[in-house]
Parts: C-alpha cells; structure tokens; sequence
C-alpha cells in the first residue's frame, strides 16, 4: 500500500479502537484499522471453538457501552441487540440462596427473607448508588483536565468539574468523595447486616481487579460497575444477542459504512517516529504504512514498551508507563453443555437462573480467594461470576444445548509455584468446575468442551498486558486525570500525531466505549475539525 | 427467615386479609401496587366511591399502612428526638399526627404515633422506615419491629361511620373523641355464626370526615368486613378504592408522599427535598420541647423564612390542573411554581389543588396562574388559567370534630 492514503491509522480493533475509528471515519478521515488476530473485537469477541457453539470468549455482560455511541454510530441498524438479565443468584453452601429479581416488590421480600432490615437499606443503598453514579457519568464522555495546565480548556473543564461537585452539596460530596478510596467492605457494612447479601453484591468491586472486599479502593470498582444502563435503567446488565462479539462485528459493520477500512491478521511491530512525530507503522511482515495519525487501542503498557523505540520517549514517562499498575487476576471458563444444569438451591421457576449466578456466600470467602492471589495461587474456592445466555439468546447454541460463560476471580498470572503449563491451566479450571458442581450435580455431565483461560491466555491472545481485563487498574491513583499517567490523561501521548485511545485511557475499562469516542474527539480537536 | 405461602417471584405483590372480599366487590378489576401489596384502585365507579366518603359511610383496606411497633423504656426519648412534635405529650389512649425529617431539616415522611401504653407505641407511617429508625435508635433501650403484616387495618369514614359501627355492635364508640383510640368489641352475631371480635378503633382518617381506623388481627378480617357490609347494606355503605380517597384527601388538604413531597431518603436531584416548614406544616414542628433531628436546619429555615410553600389553590374552570407549572403572569414569564395534586371537588363544586408556589406568592389571595393542558378529542389545547391561593383545607365539616356524632 502506498503512503499518504490514510489520515489516521488505528493500531488493534478492540471495541475502542473501532469506536474511534467510527467517529474518525464519519468526521471525513480515511482511517485504517490494523487488527494483529485474524477477527477483530479484542476483550469483545465471540467466537466458535467448538462446533455449533458460540462463545463470549472474554467480556460477556454488556451494559456499560455508552447509550450515546450506540446511537450515533448506529449499531442497532448494524446488528447490535442487548437483552436485559432476568435476576440473578448468589447460591449458599447450606443450599439456601439469595435471588435477585428485576420486580421491586419481589426483590423486597426475598431481602427480607435474609434481613428485614437489609430490605429497606439496600433502597438506600440503590439510591446512594445512584447519586455517586449521577456525579460520575457525566464525566465519562469529558476528557479529563489537566490540573496542572493553564490552557482555557483546562481550566473550563476544571471549572466544570467544580462546578459540577458543587451541584452534589457539601454533605453528598464528602460521600462521593469517601468512595474513591473506601473498601467495598466497609462500604456494604454501613447499610446490610445480612452476610449473603453483602457477599452477593461485594462480587462486582473485585471483578478484574487485583484487590480484595476487604482492599480500599474497592468500593470504586464496583461503582464503576454500576455505572451503566440499559434504555434507561441504570445499573442494568444484560446480553449482546449472539455474544458480545455482536458489539464488535456492528462497530466494524459502522465503520465500513462510513468508509473505514480494517485489515486482520496484520500485527503492528512498531509505530514509526521522525523528528518527535508519528508518521506511521511498520508490520511484523515488514511493510511499513505511513498516516499523519496514529491511534493506538493496546494498553499503555505495551503501547510505549513494546511499540514504540525508547529513544522518542521522555524517561520519565517511561518510568511511569512502566510503573503503571496492570495485574491480571482473572480468568476465564466457556463451556459447552449437553443440556441445562440443575441449581438445587434456587427454586423451580424462578428467573434468578437468567442472570449472573454465584457462589461465594460470606465476605470472608471471597477475601480468602483473594489471599490465595496474593500468595500467587489461583483461589481454591475461587469467586465466580457465571451465566448460561443460551436461556435468553437463542442464536448462540443448538437447540437444547447451552453455553455457559464463567468469570473466575482470582488467579495470578504468574505461578508462585512455576510458569503456567498445560497441565496447570488444565488443574485452574478443574478447581472451578469442581467448585460449581458442588452446587449443580448433574454439571460435570453436561460438559462437551471447555475453553480455559488464565491471565497468561488472555494477554497472549487478546494482548492485554499480564491479562488484565481493564488495560490497568481501576483505582483512584489511575483514575480521571490521573489516567493513564498523571499529565498524559487527555488521549494524546508525548509524540506529535499519536494517541491512545484504549482502556488504560479514562474512564477505564469494560465495553464502553468512552475512551475510544473521546479519543477520537480529542483527534478532531487536534485536527482543527472541531472546536 | 420469614415463610412465604407462594413463591415471590410469581407473586410479587402480597393479599391483604381483605383481598378476597375485595376482589368479590370489584367489578372493574382494578388494583394497584401499594408497598408490596395489591389493592383495589376502583371498585364500580370513582364517583359513587367519592359520595360514599361524604354522604355515608365508606370502607378502605388500609392494611399496607407500614406499621411499627416501638417499645421499651426508652420508647418516649427515642421518639421525642425522633419526631417534630412533643412526644411526651401523647399519653395513651392518644394518637398524634407528625413529622420526622433528617439533619438538614428535610422531610423523611409523615404518620400516625399511637400511645398504647406508658413504654409502648405504634408508629403507622406511609413508607419503610426501619433503617431511618433503627439508625436514629442508636444509644437508645427500644425495640422496633414492623407489623405491618400482623395488624389488618379498615378505616370506616364518612358522615355515618359513627352510626355504622353502633349497628354493628361497637359499643361506645360515640363516645371516642378525635385523635383518641380504643379497645373496642364488634359483638357477636349469632345469626352469622360469629363471636365477638376485639379491635382497636381509633378517630383518625384520611378524609378531613367524620370517621374511624379499625386495627385488628389478619384472621378476623373478614369478620369485621362483612359485619359492617350486612348493617351497612341498606345504608349507602361501599368499599371504596385510592381513586375516589384521593379527592377527599385533596379537599382535606392532606399530603401525599411521591404526589406531593419525595422523602429526603428516596430524593436522587439536589433540592427537591422539603422541609416540613415548606410543606405548610410549621404547626407540626415544636422548637421548644428541647432537641429533635432537624431543629437546627429547621430553625435557621424558620429564620429565614421558607423560599418556598405549599398552599391550596382554587383553579378557575373545571379542568383538574394536574402537574401544571404555575407562573406569576398570564404571560408566562416567570415560574411561579407548580402543582403537585389536583381534583375537581364534587362536594365544594371548586377546581382545586396543592402546589409548591414562590413565598412571594403564598399569601392567601394571591394570583397566579397555571398551564393547563386540555384534550378535546385529541387535539390539544393550552390554557392559561387563574388560580388563587385559598385556606386548607379546602372542605372541613364540623361533623368530623362533633363528640357524640350525629346518630345517622
Ligand atoms: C475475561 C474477560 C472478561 C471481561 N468481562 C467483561 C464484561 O463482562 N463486561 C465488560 O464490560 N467488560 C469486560 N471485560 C473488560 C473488557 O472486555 C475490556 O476492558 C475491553 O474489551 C477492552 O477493550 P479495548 O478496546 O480497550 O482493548 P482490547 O479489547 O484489548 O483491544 C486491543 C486490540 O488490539 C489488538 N492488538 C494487540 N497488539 C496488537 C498489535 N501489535 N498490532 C495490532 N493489533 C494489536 C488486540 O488483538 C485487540 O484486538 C472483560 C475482559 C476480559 C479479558
């Protein structure tokens, strides 16, 4: 391919780096995506391992893609459809359980079957949730000021982010501001006396991330979790039709009606610098492909580690980049089944199946899952966060047969006992299944295939460094302007033309697609195509 | 844990002990939610539902009520810091109407505080208040508990309440004055093969009427309800659904949370919460009797006069102005307010309603005029119409304070 055909060249087709390339595209530049697998998606894929079944290989609840984008690039008219959980269930090793349940009225009286008291908090709880959700949305789709800067936007933005704490009230303030630092643990002890419910809603502050219940800063991740919304509904989950794959397909479906390109299969060896300039990349394969843009969707980690030469980079921000945190703590289990498993605990009927399901019933549990992290140690009694879509989504399994999607919290990317093997990630997903059929006695049955995914498999496939699902940590220090490096928050890297545009960006990871529209927002800007 | 005969999530909404009474009058299969229950919005016919409130007597499932037991020595302290009004002034036998608000002075709820005894209350409330209580009960010797599903409540109002209850065997209920409450015996019917029933009565309602509260055990629900339908039957007795309550609470200027005021505790949006001096209800709030949750705010409001109040409006015209925003001028250039309630007033033949309007045009006479909008067989019509501030409540018989009632 010659030079000066594209305007802007996006380095991985994950979820953001099509979203940026969308609006890149539909603003007038020619822009190219260059995908290093040979399906794009990254972290936002589905695929077929096995024969008949579709997989939601990685991410597998969609909630969080912003309203805003799935409007204004189209994505329903491309194929993207997201159906709402039933309810949900944490099951409890007495064989009690707790449900969940879309209707209020129901969902009342099953808290008040654990807690009459827990029945009125948790509309607190809701409420509270929703008031920190209120001041934290808004910024999502902002870039985050520079604090340090003097440049009108700057301060405009500051001026806005005081303005807008100001709106909270000084009481509601401290509150919000309490959260960003405050263990879940803490956090749920102050409304819910029941166990299982705090364990039940303790799971979202640990999902992907390398803290425990009991760590400060968790209290932010599950925030963070909570944040998005489905027609309205905040804090609703739900399932992309066909897999989360579905949001990937429509976003590339998007930009090549608006006339971008995407090439799989075409690994990025590194982004090419003149004179403290991107001014294109060069492929694995040799061939080098030059743009006066250059936007990258991989974590910032491997961005400027492994893709850019050291001697265009500022030391120091080197050092950063590398002191970034990233620790991968989760893994991942797809699994076939022959047929729908039976759960003893929840009764017959109840939708609590259709919906995230768990086990880890105490506090304490899931802290002792997290102590086995730290000892480098995949969770003996591991947190797990799993579904069966195939009830909801009909297009995903054979009749009668059903996939199975099981999160699993926490295992270490790196073995205190030795590197990851075959056998070892064979014994990790032995742990879980074991640990799932102590609750559902006919699942080891059901099982036809099983794909097993530790951090190690996550970061060699998808390229998430250490196989972190959020491109970093989601705590205060790596948050808003400080995202991903304290003076580097705004999207655009210390090289002239280059720009990042992936999770480790605010506002962080999930399948928002937030950082990829305010990249690309920050690109036009640059460009003069906006004001 | 509690034991539930049928699956929540099949049944979300619970059956008052009523219910199967009720779902046997109701012609028009209409119920509503209200907290966790389902109840009839309608039976036959809002406006004969309406007369039966204020012509003769009405029957009303108040079961869903959220009730509260609060006992203990400390029951008094607790609920004097607790409530706006002087608590130590509610001996038993009496029942208090109140307030309670959190620390900036924002309204939480209001409801009914019955003295039972010395060390014992029930708090009958509109929302669930077990989190605000147990949190303010903190430091305090008290045991709350909620009832709601152990008491069965009916309220009797209307002009014959009083007369209703006698041919039903309540003995001396004449005699109970407004804001007391009793032990009191339906008697025994031989003919209906029943034996005599106890229940509490007390003289409250919701309807600015002559009328009763009726609290008894779920199992003897049905007893009382269809005892007072049989003596009731050739007297204009009906149950009746919140629709046609609705209008007598209005004409009694009564507050309703969600319609009128969101509770401090469910508010999401920064002011939208109200003070109890805001919602007209200063006479509630007793500065004097030492501390309570709120003084403070509350006080420095007082000081600073409300920004904001609710008053009663008469609307002209006949068209109910349901959720109008209100402006100073007819030309609609400045907000005034808006209404929060509204109704046609059948008894007063008056467009009434609440609204939340400027302090600068609360006076009573005050002008102001509200938006309203008018379907004439869907073509829609936008009307600026005058209404002024009035006195609430807007209907107040002296019946509903006569003791002895009239014998009718
Ligand atoms: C197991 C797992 C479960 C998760 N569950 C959820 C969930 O349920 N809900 C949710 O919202 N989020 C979930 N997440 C998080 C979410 O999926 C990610 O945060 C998000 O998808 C990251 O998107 P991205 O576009 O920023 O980056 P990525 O998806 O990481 O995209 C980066 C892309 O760059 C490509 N690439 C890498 N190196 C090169 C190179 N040298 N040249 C060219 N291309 C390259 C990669 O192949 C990839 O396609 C999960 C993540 C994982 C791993």
């Amino acid at each position: 391919m010659g030079s000066k055909q594209h305007d802007a060249i996006v380095v991985g087709a994950g979820h953001n780096g099509l979203v940026a390339a969308c609006y890149l595209a539909r603003a007038g530049l020619k822009v190219l995506v260059l995908e290093r697998n040979a399906y794009v998606g990254g972290a936002a894929v589905s695929r077929s391992l096995y024969e008949g079944f579709t997989y939601s290989n990685c991410s597998y609840v969609c909630s969080l893609l912003r309203t805003e984008i799935i409007r204004g690039l189209e994505l329903p008219r491309h194929g993207l459809q997201i159906i709402p959980y039933e309810g949900g269930c944490t099951m409890m090793r007495t064989g009690e359980h707790l449900a969940i349940y879309d209707n209020h009225d129901a969902m009342r009286r099953e808290l008040a079957r654990h807690s009459r008291h827990d029945a009125e908090a948790y509309d607190r709880y809701v409420r509270d949730m929703l008031r920190h959700c209120r001041f934290i949305k808004p910024l999502l789709l902002r870039e985050p000021p520079d604090p340090t800067s003097f440049k009108p936007r700057d301060i405009r933005e500051l001026l806005f982010l005081g303005r807008h704490f100001g709106k909270l009230g000084e009481a509601r303030m401290y509150d919000t501001l309490r959260f960003f630092t405050m263990s879940c643990a803490d956090m749920l002890d102050e409304y819910f006396e029941s166990e299982i419910v705090k364990a039940h809603l303790a799971g979202s502050s640990i999902i992907g991330t390398a803290l425990g219940p009991r760590s400060p800063g968790s209290a932010y991740v599950l925030l963070h979790h909570y944040m998005g919304s489905i027609d309205g509904a905040v804090g609703a989950w739900g399932f992309a039709r066909g897999g989360m794959g579905a949001v990937t397909q429509a976003l590339a479906a998007s930009l090549t009606a608006s006339g971008g390109t995407i090439r799989a299969s075409a690994p990025v060896a590194q982004i090419l610098v003149r004179h403290g300039r991107a001014t294109g990349v060069v492929l694995d394969s040799g061939e080098e492909i030059s743009a006066p843009v250059v936007v990258s969707n991989l974590d910032v980690r491997r961005t400027f580690l492994e893709t850019v030469a050291p001697e265009h980079l500022p030391g120091e921000f080197l050092e950063q980049v590398r002191r970034f945190k990233i620790r991968g703590s989760s893994g991942k289990l797809n699994i076939a089944l022959d047929g729908l498993p039976q759960f003893p605990a929840i009764p017959q009927g109840s939708p609590s199946t259709r919906g995230d399901m768990h086990i880890t019933d105490t506090l304490e549990m899931v802290e002792r899952a997290y102590d086995d992290w730290k000892e480098g140690r995949w969770s003996r009694a591991p947190y797990v966060d799993m579904l069966i879509p195939t009830q909801i989504d009909p297009t995903m399994t054979p009749d009668g047969k059903h996939y199975m999607s099981v999160f699993v919290q926490y295992c270490p990317y790196q073995l205190a006992e030795g590197e990851w093997t075959p056998a070892r990630r064979q014994a990790f997903g032995d742990t879980v299944i074991d640990a799932i059929a102590r609750h559902s006695p006919n699942f080891k049955d059901l099982i036809l295939h099983a794909e097993i995914r530790t951090p190690r498999d996550i970061e060699n496939e998808v390229g998430l460094t250490e196989g972190n699902i959020f491109q970093g940590e989601l705590t205060f220090d790596q948050l808003l302007f400080n995202r991903p490096i304290p003076g580097y928050a705004q999207y655009r890297a210390p090289l002239k033309g280059m720009y990042m545009c992936g999770s480790s960006t605010h506002p962080g990871g999930g399948v928002m697609g937030a950082p990829g529209a305010n990249a690309a927002n920050a690109i036009l800007r640059d460009l003069g195509r906006l004001q | 844990m509690l034991t539930e005969s049928e699956p929540h999530y099949r049944q979300p909404l619970r059956k008052t002990p009523f219910h199967e009474r009720a779902r046997a009058l109701s012609q028009l299969d209409s119920f509503i939610p209200w907290s966790g229950y389902t109840t009839v919005d309608v039976f036959t016919s809002v406006e004969q539902e309406y007369f039966a409130i204020r012509n003769a007597a009405s029957l009303y499932d108040l079961t869903p009520m959220v009730k509260y037991r609060v006992a203990g020595p400390d029951a008094l302290r607790f609920l004097n810091r607790l409530m706006t009004r002087d608590m130590r002034k509610l001996t038993p036998g009496k029942v208090a109407y109140t307030v309670w608000c959190n620390d900036e002075g924002h309204l939480i709820d209001d409801g009914t505080v019955f003295c039972l005894a010395p060390h014992e209350y029930r708090v009958c409330t509109a929302e669930w208040q077990l989190d605000w209580f147990r949190a303010s009960a903190i430091g305090f010797d008290v045991e709350l508990r909620e009832i709601t599903e152990e008491v069965a409540a009916l309220a009797v109002q209307g002009p014959t309440s009083c007369r209703l209850l006698r041919l039903a065997g309540v003995a001396g209920i004449e005699r109970l004055k407004p804001f007391e409450h009793g032990g009191f015996e339906l008697a025994a019917d031989p003919a209906a093969a029943r034996a005599a029933v106890p229940i509490m009565v007390s003289r409250t309602g919701f309807t600015g009427d002559l009328g009763y509260e009726l609290w008894m055990q779920p199992q003897d629900a049905e007893a009382v309800w269809d005892a007072l339908m049989e003596v009731g039957r050739t007297r204009a007795v009906r149950p009746i659904g919140s629709r046609a309550l609705n209008i007598a609470r209005i004409e009694a200027g009564f507050i309703l949370p969600k319609a009128d005021f969101v509770s401090a505790e469910h508010t999401l949006y920064l002011g939208t919460e109200r003070s109890p001096l805001e919602l007209g209800l200063a006479w509630l709030v007793d500065f004097h009797k030492g501390h309570f949750t709120g003084r403070r705010a509350l006080l420095e409001e007082q000081r600073r006069g409300p920004r904001r109040l609710l008053v009663g409006l008469d609307v002209e015209g006949t068209k109910p102005a349901h959720n109008a925003l209100l402006y100073t001028e007819r030309s609609g250039r400045r907000e005034a307010g808006s209404v929060t309630s509204a109704t046609w007033s059948p008894t007063c033949k008056r467009n009434l309603a609440l609204a939340l309007v400027d302090a600068s045009c609360s006076a009573t006479g005050s002008e102001v005029w509200a938006d309203i909008y008018l379907n004439r067989e869907l073509v829609w019509e936008r009307r600026m119409v005058r209404a002024r501030v009035v006195e609430r409540p807007f209907f107040a018989p002296t019946r509903r304070r006569a003791t002895p009632p009239a014998d009718y």
